[in-house]
C-alpha cells in the first residue's frame, strides 16, 4: 500500500508535475500560489531539469511557448491577475498547436482584487481567454489528492491533443493541507511522437512552429482543424460526478472547492428529509452538457452555487436548455458561501408554496 | 567553367517579399552563410519576430518559430534552457526589440542567457506602414511623426545596444550596418563571432545590431537610403564594437 503524506495543495501539485515528467517550469511570484514556484526552484535543479523565475507572467508563458516548441513537457502557474497577462501567450500556444499546462490558483478580482480564494475566472478559463477561436481544457480539482492526479492527466491531455490544459484551482486548494498519495495516478495515455518539435533539422526537413497564415483560405482550414480537435475532446474527455440525482427535487451544481461545501449542505438536507442531489463538473471545458441535460429530463429545480456572481451558471442554463428552472447562489470577492447558507437556499426552495 | 560564387544552402532559393532596397535580404544571406560556414544547420533554431521579417522561416532553411511581438528573448530562454546544446538565435526588428519587447531583451541579458540576437534597426515600424519606432532619429518624418520626431514630444532615439552593453549579462555587443560592401563584410564577421561565442558556450548573450535601410518608409531610393544610414543614422547610432569580453 502506498503511503499518504500531508502536503499543501501547491506543493503537492508541484511534486506531481515533476513526477509527471515535466522538463521545464517557468513562473513569476504571485499569491496565493508562491509555494509552487518555491518548490520548483528547489526540486527542479535536483532532478537536473529547468527552473527559471521569469521577469513577468508574459515572459513566463513565452518561456513555456519556447520550451514546448522544442518538445519539452512544460508548465507555468499563477493566480488570476497573472493569468490575465498570460492570455496573449495562451492564444499563441493555441494557434501554434503547442501543448502546455497552466495552473490558475484563483484569487478575488477584478483588478488587483485580493488574495482570498475565488472562482471568478471561469469565463476566462472556459472561453479561451485570449483572442481567437480556441479552447483550453479546464480541469477543476476539489481536493489536494485530485490536484495531484489531475497534474498527470493534464500533461497527457496537453500532449495528446496539442492544447493548453488549465488546472483551475483556488486559494483554498493551493493553501490547504490534506493527506495525499503522490503515486496514485490515472492510467497513462498513448501519446503521439512530437515530430513537429524544433530540435534542429538534422537529417530531416525544416520544422516551423507558427500561427500566422496569410494566404487566402489557409487560416480557415487551420481553424477547422482546431475545431475538429475540440470536438474530439468534447466527445472523449468530459468528466463529472453526481449524487442523489435519481430522485432529487433539487439539484445543486458546483465545482472545485465549492462542491465540497455543497456536498455537506446536500447531506444535511437529506437528513432533514429534503430530496436534494448534486452534480459536479470535473472538466469545466469540455462541460458536461449532456450529463446535466439528462438529469433535467425530470421536473426539478437546479441551483448553481459558485464563488462568483454567476459564471458557470450560463453553462448550466445551456445544459438544462429550458427544461427546468436554474437558480443561482454565490458570493465572491473573498466571501465563501457556507454550508448553512447553501442549506438555507435549499430549504427556501423546499418550502411548499401556500 | 568554374563557379566562383553560389547561393549558400541555408538561404532558400526563392524570391522574398521584401521591398526593393530593403536590408533584410542582406541580413538573411549573411546569417545563412555564417550558419553554413560554421556547419550548424542541423542544430540551429531561429526565432522570427512580428514585423517585416515574420516570414523569415520562408527564407532560412533551419528549424524556426514565429513568436508574439517582442517576446523572442523569453521564447529563446525557454528553448536554450531545455536544449543548451542547440544554437538559438532571435531575429528582431527595432519595434519588436526596442519597444514592445524592451523588457524581454533586458531580462534575457539580465539572466545572461547564452543566446544570439540579431537586431535589425531600420528606425521605423515597416510592417504596419512606417510609424515611429523608439529608434526613429530626431527630425525623421514617419507616419506618426508627420512633422518630424521632436524630442520635446516623442523623446530621444533609444540606444538599446549601449544600454545592454553596460550590463554584465552581455558578452558581445556590436553595431554594424549594411550600407556599403565593406560594412556588409564586417557585419558578417560580427554575426559569425556572435554565433561562435554561443557555440563555445560563452557566458552571456551576444547581440549584433544592424543598421538597415527601409527605402519605402524613409521615402527614398535604395541608394539614398544607404547614404542616409551613413550620413544621418550613424549620428544617433554610431558604428562600433560596444563590448567584446571574448577579447579580454
Amino acid at each position: 500500500m502506498s503511503e499518504k503524506i500531508l502536503m499543501c495543495g501547491n506543493e503537492a501539485m508541484a511534486e506531481a508535475a515533476i513526477r509527471a515528467g515535466m522538463d521545464a517550469y517557468f513562473g513569476y511570484p504571485i499569491t496565493p500560489q508562491n509555494e509552487v514556484t518555491a518548490y520548483m526552484a528547489r526540486r527542479m535543479p535536483e532532478e537536473g531539469r529547468v527552473f527559471v523565475q521569469s521577469e513577468s507572467e508574459i515572459a513566463a508563458i513565452n518561456m513555456v511557448f519556447g520550451a514546448s516548441a522544442v518538445g519539452a513537457r512544460t508548465m507555468t502557474s499563477s493566480s488570476s491577475p497573472g493569468i490575465s497577462l498570460m492570455q496573449e501567450g495562451i492564444s499563441y500556444l493555441a494557434g501554434a498547436r503547442l501543448p502546455a499546462v497552466v495552473v490558475n490558483i484563483m484569487r478575488g478580482g477584478p483588478g488587483l482584487g485580493n488574495i482570498a480564494p475565488s472562482q471568478s475566472d471561469y469565463f476566462q478559463a472556459t472561453r479561451g481567454g485570449g483572442h481567437g477561436d480556441y479552447r483550453t481544457i479546464v480541469l477543476a480539482p476539489a481536493s489536494v489528492q485530485e490536484l495531484v492526479e489531475m497534474m498527470y492527466l493534464a500533461f497527457d491531455l496537453a500532449d495528446l491533443y496539442r492544447v493548453t490544459v488549465v488546472i483551475l484551482g483556488d486559494g483554498f486548494l493551493g493553501q490547504m493541507m490534506e493527506p495525499v498519495d503522490l503515486d496514485k495516478r490515472p492510467a497513462p495515455r498513448d501519446l503521439p511522437v512530437k515530430d513537429w518539435a524544433l530540435t534542429g533539422a538534422d537529417g530531416r526537413k525544416q520544422n516551423i512552429v507558427r500561427s500566422l497564415w496569410l494566404q487566402d483560405g489557409v487560416l480557415e482550414e487551420i481553424n477547422l482543424e482546431l475545431q475538429a480537435t475540440y470536438r474530439q475532446i468534447e466527445a472523449n474527455e468530459v468528466l463529472c460526478e453526481h449524487y442523489g440525482t435519481e430522485d432529487a427535487d433539487f439539484v445543486l451544481v458546483s465545482y472545485g472547492i465549492m462542491s465540497r461545501i455543497v456536498r455537506s449542505a446536500v447531506r444535511k438536507a437529506r437528513c432533514e428529509g429534503i430530496k436534494a442531489g448534486w452534480i459536479r463538473p470535473i472538466t469545466l471545458w469540455p462541460f458536461p452538457y449532456e450529463q446535466i441535460n439528462a438529469v433535467a429530463d425530470e421536473p426539478r429545480i437546479f441551483l448553481t452555487v459558485e464563488m462568483s456572481y454567476g459564471q458557470m451558471l450560463d453553462d448550466v442554463k445551456l445544459a438544462v436548455a429550458g427544461k427546468c428552472p436554474v437558480l443561482f447562489y454565490g458570493r465572491a470577492g473573498g466571501a465563501v458561501p457556507t454550508v448553512e447558507e447553501v442549506l438555507g437556499q435549499i430549504k427556501k426552495l423546499a418550502v411548499p408554496v401556500a | 567553367m568554374q563557379t566562383i560564387f553560389e547561393r549558400t544552402p541555408t538561404l532558400k532559393d526563392c524570391p522574398t517579399h521584401y521591398c526593393p532596397g530593403c536590408g533584410h535580404g542582406i541580413a538573411h544571406r549573411l546569417i545563412s552563410e555564417v550558419i553554413d560556414e560554421l556547419d550548424i544547420t542541423s542544430r540551429t533554431i531561429g526565432i522570427a519576430p512580428v514585423g517585416c521579417a515574420v516570414l523569415a522561416y520562408n527564407y532560412l532553411d533551419v528549424d524556426m518559430i514565429e513568436v508574439a511581438h517582442g517576446r523572442a528573448p523569453a521564447v529563446a530562454t525557454g528553448m536554450k534552457r531545455v536544449h543548451p546544446d542547440k544554437i538559438i538565435f532571435s531575429y528582431q526588428g527595432d519595434g519588436d526589440l526596442a519597444s514592445i519587447g524592451a523588457g524581454e531583451i533586458l531580462h534575457a541579458v539580465h539572466r545572461a542567457e547564452h543566446i544570439t540576437v540579431i537586431f535589425i534597426n531600420n528606425a521605423v515600424y515597416g510592417m504596419t506602414g512606417g510609424q515611429m519606432a523608439p529608434t526613429t532619429v530626431e527630425k525623421q518624418i514617419t507616419q506618426t511623426t508627420p512633422r518630424g520626431r521632436d524630442h520635446n514630444n516623442e523623446g530621444f532615439p533609444l540606444q538599446v545596444s549601449e544600454i545592454l552593453a553596460v550590463m554584465p549579462g552581455t558578452i558581445y555587443v556590436e553595431r554594424c550596418s549594411v550600407s556599403n560592401p565593406g560594412q556588409v563584410r564586417h557585419t558578417k564577421k560580427s554575426i559569425k563571432h556572435a554565433f561562435e561565442l554561443q557555440m563555445k558556450n560563452a557566458p552571456g548573450l551576444s547581440l549584433v545590431e544592424i543598421l538597415s535601410p527601409c527605402p519605402t518608409y524613409w521615402r527614398m531610393s535604395p541608394s539614398q537610403a544607404m547614404e542616409w544610414i551613413e550620413e544621418v543614422m550613424v549620428k544617433s547610432f554610431p558604428l562600433c564594437c560596444l563590448k567584446d569580453l571574448s577579447q579580454s
